[in-house]
Parts: C-alpha cells; structure tokens; sequence
C-alpha cells in the first residue's frame, strides 16, 4: 500500500496554477524527498495532505484514506512538522505535548512523551515555558508534536531552515532510525546535500509540476558536468530546473 | 522506537474534544487575573458608582432598589462579555501566532472543535459571573426567586456569546478588527440591553428598538429568576435566546465545517 498518493491533484488561487495535476505514490517505508526552489508548490502539496488547505480537484490518501472524506484516519496516521516556529505561549513543553496527544484522542501517554522527549533532548527542558526555549528547542518541540501520536508517516517540511548544525545532525539521525524502523518520512529541503544523503528517492517541483521522479541513485546518473569532480544533487537540480525554463 | 502496534488506529481510542475544551479552560485560568479578578473589580466600580448615585432616585418594579436591581445586570453583562472574549481572543491569537495548526491538525470534527470552545467559554462567563455575583452580593439583599431561570438563562447566554466569539475570531484577520466587532456591536448590544435600567423607563420608540436587541431578552430573562418581574415573559426570553443560539450556531459550524478563514 502507498503511505501516500496524491491523484490528479490541482490547486488554484484564482488564476495561479500552484499545483497542476500532481501523480505521485510514495510507498511505505520510504524516504523520501520533495525539492524545488521556492513558490514550486511544495509546501502546498503539504498543506493538502494536512487537510490546512482544500485541493481545486483530485485526492490526496494517507495510508489509504482520502486527507478530506477520511479525515480522521488520514490525521491520525500523519504527523507534520510545519515549517515555521509555531507555539502556545500559555503552556510548557510537557503540557504542549500532552495536549497535541490529547487531540488524538490518547489518554495515558506520559511514557511515549517521556521518551521523544529524551530521544530529541528535550528532557531537561520539559517544564519550561515554550517562550524561554531557544529557536532550535522550539524546532524539537515540534518534531515531537508530530510524533507525540507515534504516526507511521512523517512529513517534515524544511525542518532544518535558520537551525544550527548541532541541531541538524542530531534530528537526521533520529528520522534516519524512526526511518529505519517502519517510518514513511517525507522530507522538504532547500539544503540539497541533506536530500541526497537522506532520501532514497526524490521528487522536484517545478511551477506546480512534477519535473523530476527518480530515484536519488538514478539521479545523480543524469548529471553531465563537463569537469572531473563527481556530480552532486545540486547540479542535477540546477540543471533540470534549466532545462525546464529552456522548454 | 515506535513500536508497530501503534500503527494501528484503534490505538487512538477518544475524542480529542476533552483536550482541547481543558486547553480552552486551562489558557484563560493561566491569566486568570486579567481574564477573571479584573472584569469582578470592573463590575464593582460599575456598582459603587452607580448604585451610590442613583440608589436613593430610582426604584425599578415598583419596590425593588436599585441596588439590587443592577446586579444581576451587572453579572450578566460581564457573563456575556467574558464568553465572548474567550472564544474570540484564543482564536484570534491562535491564528496570527500560528499554533492554532496544531488544533487543525489534529483529526477533531468541526462539532467537536465548536463544542470545546464554546463551552470553555461558557465556563469563563459563568467564573466571572459568579465572581461578580460573590463579590456584589454584599452590597445589598439579593434573592434567589426562580434558581432554574437564572441558571438557564445564564448557560444559554454564555453558550450564544461563546459561539459569537468563535464567529468573530474566525472572521477577524487582525485584532483591529476584532476589537471593532466587540466594541462597535457586543459591547453596545450589551451595555444597551437594560443592564442599567428597565426598559419601561426608556421612551417608546427605544423600547420599541430594545426588543430587537437579543442581549435585552438575556438580561430581562436572567433579571427574571431573582425577582419574578420582568419586562417581558421569561418563555418569550428563552424563545428569542433559543432562537438567536441555534442561528449562531449554524453560522458558526458552517464556517468550521467549511473551513472559511481556516483551511484555504
């Protein structure tokens, strides 16, 4: 089964094309990433399988369940960190977590926030305020918000965009194992050495199109760089993103 | 490190409407001393003052002082004005900071959503009216003479309020904006529907325009249960109120259910 499948997916904002009839089936399991330079769509197809935003036409699925007529069971068995650093000033960062568990309609569920907690070194910072959290604490929190209902598909959109190398590291090496361990990620990135060290296969976007899917082996192959050193995911954007302005 | 069996989705057992209506009470608790203690002193002043200048001028019902009569005006007033700004100001801030996504995306159904909010706001507006009721009681004899009506009226009341606050935050794109919904219609609304007075002692043509005003019936209806006078039936009051909720409702449900201003 696809942990996620978008079909014939198009969304407009009047007469602005910001998706235009997106396929795309990522199976269970994967990683995988979605690139393109900025305003190609990526966050709105995210946004759509969240079910923030409504498609013009076409579906989104996760695991199956259509995002808008299932909602209930697609959101519960997806978990997003969104981009921007968002929180609830009135509360902590355990309260914070109880609650988002609490949306799912978990109860009980103080060992499993424990352990994210531990796991993404929030731990020691579990009664402070969300306000007194550095940027990159507040970036943990909400990858443990998305996690707190222990969903089988992660979706992070550019969750390394303004953090430390610190930080980096430490979160790819906890999606890598939760990758590792069943996980479906799906991954956003303007840092393209993260994609192609991460993602076993990539979409990239283009104006609302699809304008590459491969596999990241696969696309590596099609780099034609004209000097000795090897090729890299960078070149292979930049080129396919060229080509796609010269047609 | 998540172990498989939570992959299943009968691991997901309730609602998440218990959460989010504890979130709603537990964020105005936090502040309680802007969001309860300070409209209770509000409503004192309003008190002192009033009631010091017009106690020996007026009497409204033929006995009753007026003292007495501005109370449950006074415990209405800031019952509807407080549901209101429960609902509105969470909404609002929620938006223009951003977290309100964590409630969008979380799987919880537009009624669930709408019920949480509104009776987290139905509990702030009873708070504070009970502590005005608490804190002005002493200033005169007050009397309980139809518990029931005072204790409907003033649920369904916090209920329309709490659901106009939804409407208003979900509207508002900033808080200019929803200043002027409150400022400019509820604060008005209220403060013109006999908190202060009987209608009776308005002219024609304003009493004529009060009964277009549904907060009057609120306060008539509410003013009812202490006295066992009002300015029109109690059933009349609790018809229009009905009424007035289950219109404001709908709207706010269709808007949740639509996602108007929340999911583009």
């Amino acid at each position: 089964m696809s942990a996620i499948s978008f079909e014939e997916l198009s969304k407009n904002y009047g007469s602005l094309k910001a998706l235009d009839n997106i396929n795309l089936e990522i199976q269970e399991g994967e990683f995988f990433g979605l690139l393109g330079p900025n305003g190609a769509g990526k966050t709105t197809l995210i946004t759509i399988l969240a079910g923030l935003c409504k498609p013009s036409s076409g579906h989104a699925k996760v695991m199956g369940y259509d995002v808008q007529k299932d909602f209930r069971a697609a959101r519960r068995l997806l978990g997003i960190v969104p981009q921007e650093l968002v929180f609830d000033p009135f509360f902590n960062v355990r309260e914070t977590l109880e609650f988002q568990s609490g949306y799912f309609g978990i109860k009980n569920n103080s060992d499993w926030i424990d352990e994210i907690m531990s796991h993404l070194g929030l731990a020691d910072k579990a009664n402070q305020n969300m306000r007194a959290l550095s940027g990159g604490m507040k970036r943990r929190v909400l990858v443990a918000q998305a996690l707190v209902h222990r969903p089988p598909v992660i979706v992070l959109d550019e969750p390394t965009a303004g953090v430390d190398v610190e930080l980096r590291q430490s979160l790819w090496k906890f999606v890598s194992r939760l990758n590792q361990e069943g996980h479906t990620i799906v991954l956003t990135t303007h840092y393209l050495e993260e994609a192609e060290q991460l993602c076993g296969r990539i979409a990239m976007l283009k104006k609302g199109q699809i304008v590459a899917l491969d596999t990241t082996s696969n696309l590596l192959g099609r780099v034609k760089n004209k000097d000795t050193r090897d090729g890299d995911l960078e070149d292979v954007f930049m080129q396919i993103m060229n080509e796609e302005s010269a047609s | 490190m998540i172990p498989q069996k939570a992959f299943n989705l009968e691991h997901h057992s309730s609602s998440g409407f218990f959460a989010l209506f504890y979130k709603e009470v537990k964020r105005f608790w936090r502040v309680s001393f802007q969001t309860v203690a300070a409209p209770v002193l509000t409503a004192i002043l309003y008190l002192m003052i009033f009631g010091h200048v017009l106690e020996d001028h007026v009497k409204v019902y033929g006995a009753i002082n007026y003292t007495s009569f501005l109370i449950p005006g006074l415990v209405m007033m800031s019952l509807l004005q407080n549901s209101f700004a429960n609902t509105s100001s969470s909404i609002i801030q929620s938006k223009i900071t951003g977290n309100l996504i964590f409630v969008l995306l979380a799987p919880l159904s537009h009624f669930e959503f709408f019920s949480a909010y509104v009776l987290a706001a139905m509990v702030r507006g009873l708070v504070v009216g009970l502590g005005v009721l608490l804190a002005t009681c002493w200033f005169t004899d007050i009397h309980f003479e139809y518990p029931l009506w005072i204790l409907g009226f003033a649920l369904l009341s916090s209920a329309v309020l709490g659901a106009l606050g939804l409407i208003g935050g979900i509207w508002a794109e900033k808080f200019d904006q929803l200043a002027a919904f409150q400022n400019f219609f509820i604060m008005p609304a209220t403060m013109l529907s006999g908190v202060f007075y009987s209608i009776h002692t308005l002219p024609a043509m304003w009493q004529t325009i009060s009964h277009f005003n549904p907060f009057f019936y609120m306060i008539d209806g509410f003013r009812y249960g202490f006295f066992g006078v009002s300015d029109v039936s109690p059933w009349m009051s609790l018809i229009v109120i009905g009424v007035f909720l289950v219109i404001v409702g709908l709207i706010a449900l269709r808007m949740l259910a639509s996602g108007y201003k929340l999911r583009h």
